[in-house]
């Protein structure tokens, strides 16, 4: 393990407004570091959303600090935050969020392509990463002909197509049968054996609790515990 | 192959059914705008054929004269002779014209402008001659009419006979394309027929061509001929098509009426290649919001929504151009023909584009205002 990828510190923030305002976050301090894969878990208003949304700086603090690889993030404009989240943060979401119209290898290019990657060394890359999360021979497969574990699979290889040194999962397993979702999480334990490159899964999943090296609780705002997990399911 | 354009066109033709929509609308308004370009740029030329075709490199006209087919007023042939003195100056024709009434054989009549051109080469002659020569001109009561023409005047052929102002005449030319955007055919007869149908003295014309040796100076002798003839305009050819058109296509308010109709096209366009992008992107929000989520730039996503407009654009033009050139194919033969030149095609071409891009403003709008954090809760 390294020192962090990625840290919140005394992390605050409060939404809505006027009577509806309310304290999501209460100085929650957080660090990932890199080669570890850490679960947040929490019901749900708890704020995991909210600290996911200000860890992966699109959105910004009420208060606290957000260093990704050491840098502050505060004052950035939202184009540095926009070119921050593209080389250091890849996302997975919930709901994959892949493009319908785009091949698996496409959908896995683009993440390449915003970064002004020559057509070729994209495909390449691309290529490699399908394989590395066994999609290889999907790379010509549109979404709809994936099933929801594929389609995981393929929104986790244009998440560290980048090589980003921290991967930001949003309820991954979320939609996915238990089969899936192991498939997924062992794909995502994989990536965190990196020591370059940390995993946040925020999860309501607890089967999947076997896959993290650290689990973190989080419920009204606050960290409530943060702990090493025992035994955690190595993925060979 | 940057993906940009790939996402752009995927995101236009996944809906196929607004694409066609959204194509016809463009090719529709723009077909519109075409018309009333061509229209435009048909009227310009058609209010000068005469001075375009009247080899001449100066004119002398009455003071105040709006066009070649204005309410003919008189100069003097003393003009003439003033102008004849100076240095430079080879030859004035004189050149009489006015309105008059055509009578056929059945008995049907018909307004008419008469051209008095002269009877050998230095006039203002017919073109696009089919049947006769400009010599027989000079036979008296000979006309030339365009065949164009025929139903309207009652002639269908070389020989027959009508009359002008009740004066007989026979036809002994026929011209094709020979028009006038007005209702009035051109009759060309010989300057005698013409003064004595319109009542013109015989020292008197309405217009004098002047030609000028080789070499000569066209701005410095019109200035001089200025100050001799001051009772008279003396032009270049550019200078009396100038002031046609200027009468014609502003004075009259045609040219306004036309141009605004391709504005209000434009404007139609504009809101439907708008309403079409602004309704695709919102279909396409989440895969927005995921590109702003993974970090992409505002010039990206700008790129894909540019590149649907343009796609659109190019489709619209298409369909325009296409139909352009049947409207033009179609009235290539009528009174005022509906022309699509290659300047009229490119300025399409470029206004469709330049509307497009305009159009994608909304969309960008919204797309900017999209937040990513949406990404996390859908």
């Amino acid at each position: 393990m390294t020192g962090p990828v990625l840290e919140a510190i005394d992390i605050s923030q409060y939404l809505g407004d006027g009577a509806a305002r309310f304290q999501a976050l209460d100085a929650v301090n957080l660090a990932i570091a890199g080669g570890e894969l850490t679960l947040l878990m929490g019901p749900s208003g708890s704020g995991k959303t909210t600290l996911l949304s200000i860890l992966g700086c699109m959105l910004t603090p009420s208060s606290g600090t957000v260093r990704v690889n050491g840098h502050p993030t505060a004052g950035l404009e939202p184009g540095d935050l926009a070119r921050l989240r593209r080389d250091n943060i890849g996302f997975v979401f919930q709901s994959y969020h892949l493009f319908q119209t785009l091949t698996a290898i496409d959908n896995v290019r683009i993440a390449l392509d915003i970064r002004g990657e020559s057509s070729d060394r994209s495909t390449q890359k691309a290529t490699e990463v399908l394989a590395i999360v066994g999609l290889a021979h999907k790379a010509g497969s549109y979404p709809r002909e994936l099933s929801g574990g594929e389609q995981q699979r393929v929104a986790i290889a244009r998440a560290i197509v980048g090589d980003p040194s921290v991967l930001l999962a949003d309820e991954p397993t979320a939609a996915l049968d238990a089969e899936n979702g192991r498939a997924v999480m062992s794909v995502l334990a994989r990536i965190a054996r990196d020591s370059a490159r940390g995993v946040l899964v925020v999860t309501h999943d607890p089967r999947i609790s076997s896959f993290a090296d650290r689990v973190v609780h989080i419920e009204d705002g606050r960290i409530i515990s943060d702990s090493r997990a025992a035994g955690s399911q190595k993925v060979a | 192959m940057s993906l940009a354009p790939k996402l752009a066109f995927q995101n236009l033709f996944q809906d196929k059914l607004r694409l066609i929509a959204t194509a016809f609308g463009i090719g529709f308004s723009m077909a519109l705008v075409t018309i009333q370009m061509g229209l435009y740029v048909s009227f310009q030329r058609m209010v000068t054929v005469m001075i375009d075709h009247a080899d001449a490199d100066l004119w002398i006209a009455p003071k105040g004269s709006n066009s070649f087919e204005d309410d003919p007023s008189f100069l003097d042939e003393q003009e003439r002779f003033r102008g004849l003195s100076l240095a430079g100056v080879r030859q004035i024709v004189p050149l009489v014209v006015g309105f008059g009434r055509w009578r056929a054989p059945s008995g049907e009549t018909s307004p008419i402008f008469l051209v008095g051109s002269g009877a050998q080469d230095e006039g203002l002659k017919p073109w696009n001659i089919v049947e006769g020569d400009f010599a027989s001109l000079a036979i008296p009561g000979a006309v030339a009419i365009d065949r164009s023409y025929f139903d309207r005047l009652g002639a269908s052929r070389i020989g027959e006979s009508a009359e002008i102002n009740d004066r007989k005449v026979d036809v002994r030319e026929t011209t094709h394309g020979v028009r006038s955007f007005t209702t009035m055919p051109y009759v060309f007869v010989s300057p005698q027929f013409a003064r004595a149908a319109t009542g013109t003295p015989p020292n008197k014309a309405s217009y004098f061509m002047v030609r000028l040796v080789a070499g000569a100076s066209a701005t410095a002798i019109r200035d001089q001929l200025r100050a001799r003839l001051a009772d008279s305009d003396v032009l270049t050819p550019d200078e009396f098509r100038d002031r046609s058109r200027t009468f014609w296509v502003s004075g009259t308010g045609a040219g306004a009426a036309l141009l605004l109709g391709s504005l209000l096209a434009l404007i139609v366009g504009t809101v439907i290649v708008s309403q079409t992008l602004y309704s695709s992107t919102k279909d396409h929000l989440p895969e927005f919001a995921t590109l702003r989520a993974i970090g992409s730039s505002d010039g990206y996503i700008i790129e894909v929504i540019m590149i649907q407009a343009v796609i659109s654009a190019i489709i619209g033009f298409a369909l325009a151009a296409v139909m352009g050139w049947i409207v033009a194919l179609a009235t290539a033969e009528t009174a005022l023909p509906v022309m699509m030149t290659t300047a009229t095609t490119s300025i399409l071409l470029l206004l469709t584009i330049v509307m497009s891009v305009s159009s994608a403003i909304l969309a960008i709008v919204k797309v900017m205002r999209v937040d990513p954090v949406m990404v996390f809760a859908s």
